[in-house]
């Protein structure tokens, strides 16, 4: 099981109020899995993924990666966690402007210890496989939104984690580089990493193997295990 | 590390304006201490090379009447002091460490004893014999200098250094001119001035304050004819040649010792011989103008201070603006340490950058200063690189507050910051 969730409650104060963001959320994900998440806003799918990426504890219950209960690791061994073992994807790419896509795919390994030169083979060949093996000295500025995403997603899977968490990636995209994102995550998938990402669109969420909603707090499966749209079928209305 | 300097380095030279704006409390304050230390260093060297030695080796030894050195023009002869006999000098000479003894007559504020055409001469007025010129260095510009028969024949001849003639005799030579001393016509047959090959021969404190105050100079005259102007039985000063620099308060103690053995003075009584102690009194003027810098020292030491927390609040909206990126890079893996060391650094690149810049300023300050006010400058390289680790010391110190904010940032609220 690389990843469980048992019980897991989430509150937010506000002030002097505690709010409830998450209830009683009991999750499993097995090794290999490529799931979605969807919700409407608001609905604590973002604090859910913050939990899972070992970025926030549970207010109580436990969240376990590969086993291990995050509330007993301290801030370093939570950092190493997500260095090695977990790659994020973001709405908004939050690539660094000042470097260029070679350097930004680097920087994990750099968390890592991972020397200079070694640093930059395997952050081209990560490029490579997203396809951007031509734009390695281009900054963000210079790449377009689905480019950027790539490049991200580059950095995401660069210290080969077996994780990959992605909060909407799709979110900020056009609908072709939308497409594309969902071909590397099936590839990814398909190759053994583990995929949660969440979304709002269904024909994205179509992609995973497996769909869960996240409604006032609690978490509840959409039917069973299936095989997972192919992201260049054509695209058909589901729900 | 390397990395985090160089990308320091980069986000320095993106924002110069900003930068530099940054650095100026910094660079201001280096620079003014760099100035001050390096007037410092000047003044002491110029203190000490121009009171010590001189490469004349004499030591003074005069009259003192308590702390002060007795000055005849006031007060007249001191009851029961008698001038030195030339027996004595030659008795003088044979104690050890001393090369040569020779006696000279002072009077070194007169007012209204010399006159050219009615216009009072106000300086010192010296009576000398023929070893005094050699002993402290001075070298004839123009005209002659005393010759054995102005001594023998008690004539009424003056000899002026350069300054006086500059003051007496404005654009004109002196030469042949006729002074009135005493009522009586004294011919100028000479200008003198002191060996400033190396330094300003300058032998007591006193003629430290002539020679920085710049008055009216000096006046020569035989000690011949010195008794018909003034008094006779004057209490004479002893110009002690010491055999080299470092037998000089030796020298000048053993003399002075003598001569107060000699006519039954002490610390009891009013009057002493004392020499000059010029190593001592080297010191003490290098402290004055030390505690004097000391001062300006705390004020540029303020100046830092404002600059370093202007480098506080630059790196406060540094972290501020980079939020995200320090999220991101928490969210990817990044340590508190290697986020804390990385605005550290840039705190310490920046302020090690404004201490460079201030101590460049500084020189160039400290020259230019040098160059209108006539001070001397000694550049020092260790006041220049203690200057420069002083600066990264501030950065260290007042990036810590901002890097640690940076270092401790939820991840959750830095990425969502948009
Ligand atoms: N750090 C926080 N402090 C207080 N309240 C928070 C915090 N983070 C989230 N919340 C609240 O928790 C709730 C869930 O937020 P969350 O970001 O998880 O929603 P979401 O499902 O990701 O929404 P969206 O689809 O709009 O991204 C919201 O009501 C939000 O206001
Ligand atoms: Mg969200």
């Amino acid at each position: 099981m690389i990843l469980e969730l048992k019980d897991v409650y989430k509150e937010y104060t506000r002030g002097k109020m505690a709010v409830p963001v998450l209830k009683d959320i009991s999750l499993q994900v097995e090794d290999g899995s490529y799931i979605a998440i969807m919700g409407p806003s608001g609905s604590g799918k973002t604090t859910l993924m913050n939990l899972v990426g070992c970025l926030d504890v549970p207010t109580s219950g436990q969240v376990l990666i590969d086993g291990v209960d995050i509330s007993t690791q301290n801030d370093d061994q939570m950092a190493k966690l997500r260095n090695t073992f977990i790659g994020f994807v973001f709405q908004h790419f939050h690539l660094l402007q000042e470097m260029d896509a070679l350097e930004n795919v680097a920087l994990p390994l750099l968390y890592a210890g991972v020397p200079a030169k070694e640093r930059r083979a395997r952050a081209e060949e990560a490029l490579k496989k997203v396809g951007l093996e031509d734009r390695l000295r281009f900054k963000p500025s210079q790449l377009s939104g689905g480019q950027c995403q790539r490049v991200a997603i580059a950095r995401a899977m660069v210290t080969g984690p077996r994780l990959l968490l992605a909060d909407e990636p799709t979110g900020a995209l056009d609908t072709a580089s939308g497409e594309q994102v969902m071909e590397i995550f099936s590839q990814l998938n398909e190759q053994g990493m583990t995929i949660v990402m969440i979304t709002h669109e269904p024909s994205i969420a179509a992609c995973a193997k497996q769909i869960y909603h996240i409604r006032d707090g609690e978490i509840r499966m959409d039917g069973q295990e299936r095989p997972g749209r192919q992201p260049d079928e054509k695209i058909e209305e589901v729900e | 590390m390397l990395e985090n300097i160089k990308l320091s380095f980069h986000g320095i030279w993106s924002h110069k304006m900003r930068s530099v704006l940054t650095m100026l409390g910094i660079i201001i304050g280096i620079a003014a201490i760099i100035a001050i230390v390096s007037t410092i260093k000047g003044n002491s060297e110029m203190i000490k090379s121009s009171l010590i030695g001189a490469n004349t080796n004499v030591v003074t030894v005069t009259l003192y009447q308590g702390e002060w050195a007795y000055d005849m023009t006031w007060n007249g002869n001191p009851e029961g002091i008698l001038p030195i006999e030339q027996d004595t000098v030659e008795e003088l000479e044979k104690l050890e460490g001393v090369e040569k003894v020779s006696l000279y007559n002072s009077r070194e504020n007169i007012d209204s004893t010399v006159y050219y055409q009615n216009t009072a001469f106000t300086g010192g007025v010296y009576g000398i014999d023929d070893s005094y010129f050699e002993l402290y260095g001075y070298t004839l510009n123009y005209g002659r200098e005393f010759i054995g028969s102005d001594y023998e024949k008690r004539r009424k001849v003056a000899i002026l250094d350069a300054t006086a003639a500059a003051s007496i005799f404005p654009g004109k030579s002196p030469i042949g001119e006729i002074l009135e001393i005493s009522g009586e016509p004294f011919t100028v047959v000479g200008v003198v001035s002191q060996n400033t090959t190396t330094a300003p021969n300058i032998n007591s404190v006193q003629d430290y304050y002539l020679y920085v105050g710049n008055t009216n100079g000096k006046l020569f005259l035989t000690n011949a004819i010195w008794p018909m102007v003034f008094r006779f039985d004057e209490v004479q000063s002893a110009a002690v040649k010491a055999v080299n620099t470092d037998a000089m308060t030796t020298a000048g103690k053993k003399v002075e010792d003598a001569l107060n053995e000699k006519m039954n003075l002490s610390a009891e009584t009013d009057y002493i011989f004392k020499s000059q102690d010029l190593m001592e009194q080297a010191k003490k003027l290098q402290d004055m103008s030390n505690a004097t810098n000391q001062q300006l020292i705390w004020i540029a030491g303020i100046s830092l201070l404002v600059g370093g927390i202007g480098v506080m609040n630059i790196m406060l909206v540094t972290v501020t603006e980079r939020t995200q990126e320090i999220g991101l890079k928490k969210a990817i893996g990044a340590r508190k340490r290697r986020i804390l060391a990385q605005f550290l650094t840039e705190a310490a690149v920046l302020t090690s950058f404004g201490g460079v810049l201030g101590v460049i300023f500084g020189v160039v300050a400290a020259n230019v200063l040098s160059q209108i006010m006539g001070i001397p400058t000694g550049i020092s390289i260790p006041a220049m690189l203690i200057a420069v680790a002083f600066s990264v010391c501030i950065g260290l110190i007042f990036g810590y507050l901002p890097a640690r904010k940076a270092a401790n940032l939820n991840p959750i609220d830095a990425l969502r910051s948009e």
